[in-house]
């Protein structure tokens, strides 16, 4: 990773301070509004530390599903939401067959594969169609699919397919209800190793395992394919006269994607402990883009430092921003709504700095 | 005739063959369960003319070369503002109505001239970022509707709470005044000429507009910008005004939606408005690349009537609404296939 700073414009003369700021400008500014918004809402340390621990433990694997698209040219992959219906649909499987515990959650991260691993190659066969718009078209495939979740779980169930589940039904017995109780696989990853440091409950297995696939993404960049991948997302021409098949490695890149994001949703429940059947998705995609984009990392480049950085962050921010609101203007809503700004406008913010530079 | 046929479906595209036979389908399962055909009718042109100027907003940014209008909650927000002020000063009828759409203009020329700003150096990217400034902008002005200076009591919350209301409804002020204008009821069926005549008006000015040296000059930007330039046309300007026109008829185009919906909606509601309104327009025939004015009036009428009589007809068969997930589904579907298309018809 270092070889590849010297690339970049902002990499040459690196070493002076004023130069280190200008390039983590964007880290900097979110963390000074962290430690105002912490300062003026008198946010008591132990509270927040419990929030953000647990925010950081459940969202980890949803953002390091984005780096792998990242690094082989295909943006920002919105279309991680649909790794996430994924996900769902497994472990709506499993609560209906109610398998209990661990076992639960492992049989709906197996179970999720398939599914994910099928969505992810068509996404990647869409994206293939639709070089150099990569991005708005992973969204609305995001959008796009998000119609069919819907359709299956609120009209074909219980019509077309087969299901008879009072609990989980709405009372007609056709569709879903809006929320399933996942009490069956409530936290059993989090309570696997927990351990009690002042009053600060941290989900050791979590944190374990994200930090496993931290390393497994860091291995994978240093295989045969990784470096394909990066020799993909450097330059698609350069790439193909070297041999690369392009289409191929994009298509696998988004497969792995969609897998992780399926494994990182359901890591998610687990910890909620509560699907919204028709809403847990919808803004995966939209806050682990934006906490990867606080965190430094843009559309084409993006590291594991920089999602752990914006993790951090974009999270501390969420939980502060509303009590912060609460505290200056007296409005908790303004805080909830700003948030959303943030979210927004951060991503906005990147993709315009992205396309500018890319142009000059 | 057979490669001639087939030529002509080539040029009419699949999927807009494939959304008329949905309709027609949906016609004719209406009438034989015994719906009012007349009035599956009327409702639809009531949707035809509600929301067809803000597809209507698509045609300048396409024809400049922009693209496709994500950013169109831009227009919208600024629309809102217009009519807020109409109604704090408590205008009515169709002085309410059109002070709305005058107090509008300005902001959705500055804005819209700001928004194209941003578009021209964003050049690749427009949709993209269009997105992300219509979502952020409509998140911002979350906050501003908290904060705004209104005090008329119907348009903030009586008690206990700050701002303005989430839902204003515009009875006492410009509700359904296009709707009610120039109606004419043959029996069931019921023609809102003036609510349609507006939109139809509109169109005429673009189509006009087009044709003016501005409007070929744009067009030239957009079909092909180093010619453009060459011939001495200043494409960025060229760009500008078409976003800054796109937003203008965004704002107009709330305005018309909320008379006829006889509600004004705050707060997140806009979020998602540019989507319909793209795919209205592909559904009518438009690429990334080219739009006219007929695109938008197939269109609109196609989406528009699918979405209206979708709801009366497959709640009557399976008694469930399907309509909104149909409108996830069609909508964003023909989103992907435009997008997807070699070059996107570029």
């Amino acid at each position: 990773m270092k070889g590849e700073t010297a690339l970049q414009p902002g990499g040459i003369g690196a070493s002076t301070p004023l130069s280190l700021l200008k390039r983590n400008a964007v880290p900097v500014l979110f963390a000074v509004l962290c430690a105002l918004g912490v300062l003026l809402a008198e946010i008591d340390p132990l509270f927040l530390a419990n929030e953000i621990i647990s925010r950081l433990a459940r969202n980890s694997f949803l953002i390091l599903s984005l780096l792998i698209p990242v690094s082989a040219g295909l943006g920002l992959n919105f279309a991680i939401v649909i790794g996430a219906m994924a996900g769902q649909v497994a472990v709506i499987t499993i609560t209906h067959y109610k398998i209990r515990g661990l076992a639960g959650l492992l049989w709906a991260m197996a179970g999720s594969v398939p599914l994910a691993v099928v969505m992810g190659y068509l996404a990647g066969l869409v994206l293939n169609r639709a070089k150099g718009r990569e991005m708005i078209t992973s969204m609305i495939l995001g959008f796009f699919v998000n119609g069919l979740y819907q359709l299956v779980f609120l009209f074909l169930v219980g019509t077309v397919i087969p299901m008879k589940n009072r609990s989980m039904m709405l009372p007609g017995g056709v569709g879903l209800r809006n929320t399933v109780d996942l009490y069956p696989i409530a936290q059993v990853l989090d309570k696997l190793w927990r351990i009690n440091l002042g009053g600060v409950r941290i989900p050791m297995a979590t944190l374990l395992l994200a930090g496993a696939l931290c390393a497994a993404i860091h291995y994978l960049m240093r295989t045969r394919l990784g470096q394909q991948m990066r020799a993909v997302g450097q330059d698609r021409h350069i790439a193909a006269v070297a041999g690369i098949d392009v289409d191929r490695t994009r298509i696998i890149a988004m497969i792995l994607s969609t897998v992780l994001a399926a494994w990182g949703q359901l890591i998610f429940l687990q910890n909620i402990s509560t699907l919204n059947t028709y809403n847990s998705h919808e803004q995966v995609g939209t806050f682990a883009i934006a906490a990867l984009l606080v965190g430094g990392a843009t559309a084409r480049r993006a590291t594991i430092w920089q999602a752990m950085l914006g993790l951090l962050l974009f999270h501390t921010l969420f939980v502060v921003s509303p009590l912060a609101g609460q505290a200056i203007v007296g409005i908790p809503q303004i805080g909830e709504y700003f948030r959303v700004f943030v979210a927004y406008g951060v991503i906005g913010v990147a993709l315009a700095l992205h396309a500018w530079q890319s142009r000059s | 005739m057979k490669q001639r046929l087939e030529k002509l479906v080539e040029r009419f595209g699949i999927p807009r063959l494939i959304i008329m036979a949905f309709v027609l389908a949906l016609f004719i399962l209406g009438s034989l369960t015994g719906l009012s055909t007349a009035q599956l009718l009327s409702a639809s042109l009531v949707r035809f003319g509600m929301n067809g100027v803000l597809v209507l907003a698509m045609v300048p940014t396409i024809t400049c070369g922009v693209g496709l209008n994500f950013g169109l909650p831009v227009g919208v927000l600024c629309g809102l503002v217009g009519a807020l002020i109409s109604m704090q000063l408590e205008l009515k009828g169709f002085v309410g109505f059109i002070s709305a759409i005058l107090f509008s203009l300005p902001l959705a020329a500055i804005f819209g001239w700001l928004y194209g700003w941003l578009l021209n150096r964003v050049r690749g990217q427009e949709m993209m970022v269009g997105t992300y400034v219509g979502f952020s902008s409509v998140a911002f002005m979350c906050i501003f509707w908290l904060l705004a200076p209104f005090d008329n009591p119907e348009l903030i919350w009586a008690i206990g709470g700050q701002g303005l209301r989430y839902t204003l409804t515009l009875d006492n002020h410009f509700g359904k005044v296009l709707n009610e204008f120039l109606l004419l009821k043959i029996g069931d069926l019921e023609i809102p000429f003036g609510l349609v005549g507006a939109f139809l008006l509109l169109c005429l000015l673009s189509q006009l507009f087009l044709r003016t040296k501005v409007g070929l000059a744009m067009q030239a930007a957009g079909d092909n910008p180093r010619f453009a330039r060459a011939a001495g046309i200043d494409v960025p300007r060229m760009r500008s005004l078409g976003a800054m026109l796109s937003t203008i008829l965004g704002a107009v185009g709330i305005i018309i939606y909320a008379q006829s919906y006889g509600f004004l909606q705050l707060y997140m509601a806009p979020l998602m408005m540019a989507f319909p309104a793209v795919a209205a327009i592909l559904i009518g025939g438009a690429s990334l690349a080219r739009a006219t004015v007929g695109h938008v009036i197939l269109g609109t009428f196609l989406f528009q009537t699918l979405l209206t009589i979708a709801l009366p007809v497959t709640s009557h068969i399976i008694g469930g609404d399907i309509s909104e997930v149909a409108r996830l589904i069609v909508s964003n579907g023909m989103i992907l296939y435009a997008l997807t298309r070699a070059g996107g018809g570029r």
